[in-house]
């Protein structure tokens, strides 16, 4: 590693804005994957949304310093999942404007230009827990009109499904390496709702594959506390990992 | 009693091609890996395999021994995307039952309960309803009115479960952190095999909730040491990552070449010579 950065970086916003996420759940859950989700959830825990639930990314329920305090296997995770007591922040190979996601595969799903991972659990967690999601490279690949295969589900596709997919269904934000998306619009349409300082949000539209709404005025994502860097830098990811997630632009 | 003891190759006998096989374990984890080396040694094809999705998948699906997979991902856990999986769906080479992890939980738990389906709310909206035309959808009878996907029970002919312990008589444990559903393949099929680490006389000072299969659910018991290999299978051993990643990373015909064209024991000696070659 280079010396110490002594302004914060992109992906130190990016763990902020990611951390953001779970402010005011209470005791819920915490569902991150990928790395720099990851960070942002046990910076939440240990700060500002201290009764979260973190696991060890398998089968325990742990603290912030990584000691078990609970069971947590892959059938019981899944009655965490529908009974709503969880705030998963998920990937996206493909995300739309309305928040439908995309992880199984891209072209054809009867016979797919590329096969990945399949739907896993986002059809799911969508209709039953918040569900956000991480993007660590902003690109009009990932930000499309429409998605090819909807796993996570969106609030235009939930809509069409009727009261029960709606009735538990929330998609609380958007964060990529460029800013903050939330669906606060009248018709759910992806909203830009921050930039990481350092962005312009010509950049962001220039990189985004739809139109996306704007706020009168776009705010940036803000600025870690000392504590907060203190704990990102020294405590949860001493090895700098997030700058290789999410480069310096 | 019943000794259920059996031979990978006596399990395979059981076993006929057009059969629904029910695959235990999730992703790279626990995978009667053993069993499914032992099967790729016979002609069994045409099967409907029904799996959380690892390199049994693959290994089958390179093989061309699926005509349909019933999953919800395929992959190598510390290496995302299935290889094989991947370029058996990209060629078109089986037909996939995509349903999410949810769904596929509680098809098993249905099958179990000999049940022809049980709801659940998920699938409502996403792109599941479109790829599988079939599922249907139930409204409750009670007063909220609320419409859930029924899903399908997913019942098998045969199970395939790999476990840390079990005993003749088929009864099973697990000494790692998950118990996957395990237990629930085995109640969902006809017939299911236990392949285990090692065969113990009894469990008189196993914790009881470790004993996860009961023996009512199993007809045959094999003894295969290093039978999820190259799979986890904590806490006896951890996943061996530099030949999983060789098997992500070679040609699929060298690889069954060098690996699988011999019996268990050949797998073992060439598993440890390429070891040695990395040394």
């Amino acid at each position: 590693m280079s010396a110490t950065p002594t302004t914060t970086t992109r992906a130190e916003y990016c763990v902020i804005a990611c951390a953001e996420a779970w402010r005011d759940d209470g005791e819920v859950l915490a569902g991150p994957m990928g790395l720099i989700p990851s960070i942002g959830a046990r910076l939440a825990r240990c700060t500002f949304s201290p009764d979260l639930l973190l696991t060890d990314g398998e089968a325990m329920i742990v603290g912030a310093d990584g000691s078990a305090e609970g069971w947590l296997p892959y059938r019981r995770h899944l009655t965490m999942v529908t009974g709503g007591r969880r705030h998963v922040m998920m990937g996206a190979s493909q995300l739309d404007r309305f928040g439908n996601q995309n992880i199984s595969c891209i072209g054809a799903w009867e016979q797919p230009d590329r096969q990945l991972l399949g739907v896993r659990g986002a059809p799911v967690n969508t209709l039953n827990n918040p569900v956000s999601y991480w993007v660590p490279k902003h690109s009009k690949r990932v930000f499309v009109e429409k998605v090819d295969m909807i796993c996570g589900v969106g609030y235009d596709s939930a809509a069409a499904a009727g009261p029960s997919a709606t009735r538990y269904h929330r998609i609380p934000r958007v964060v990529s390496d460029l800013g903050v998306f939330d669906f606060e619009t009248a018709d759910r349409a992806m909203r830009l709702a921050g930039v990481h300082p350092g962005v312009t949000v010509e950049e962001v539209l220039e990189a985004t594959g739809f139109p996306l709404a704007l706020p009168d005025k776009v705010p940036f994502t803000r600025e870690p506390t000392d504590t907060e860097l203190r704990l990102i830098r020294t405590v949860l990811d001493p090895e700098g990992r997030r700058e290789r997630e999410v480069p310096a632009a | 009693m019943t000794d259920k003891t059996m031979t990978p190759e006596d399990v395979v006998s059981r076993l006929r091609s057009g059969m629904t096989l029910g695959i235990g374990g999730w992703g790279s984890r626990r995978k009667p890996m053993a069993l499914v080396r032992a099967l790729l040694r016979s002609d069994i094809t045409d099967l409907t395999v029904i799996s959380y999705g690892g390199p049994d998948v693959g290994l089958l699906a390179a093989a061309g021994r699926i005509r349909t997979l019933v999953a919800a991902f395929a992959t190598l856990d510390s290496i995302p995307l299935e290889p094989h999986f991947r370029a058996a769906r990209q060629r078109g080479a089986f037909e996939l039952r995509e349903i999410d992890e949810a769904m596929f939980m509680w098809g098993l738990h249905a099958a179990a309960n000999r049940l022809p389906f049980l709801p659940v709310r998920s699938g409502l909206g996403s792109d599941v309803m479109r790829v599988n035309p079939g599922l249907k959808t139930v409204t409750s009878p009670y007063e909220d009115g609320e419409t859930f996907v029924a899903v399908p029970a997913l019942r098998m002919d045969a199970a395939l479960v790999h476990l840390n312990r079990a005993d003749r008589l088929g009864n099973g444990q697990y000494l790692g952190p998950d118990p996957y559903f395990d237990d629930l393949f085995c109640e969902a099929a006809d017939s299911a095999y236990v392949s285990c680490e090692r065969l113990v006389d009894d469990f008189a000072t196993a914790a009881p909730q470790t004993l996860l299969v009961s023996r009512h659910a199993v007809t045959g018991v094999v003894e295969a040491p290093n039978g999820a290999h190259f799979t986890s299978c904590v806490p006896d051993y951890g996943r061996d990552e530099p030949f999983q990643k060789l098997y992500a990373t070679t040609p699929w015909a060298e690889f069954a070449e060098r690996f699988l064209s011999g019996d268990e024991k050949a797998y073992w000696s060439a598993v440890e010579s390429w070891h040695e070659e990395q040394q």
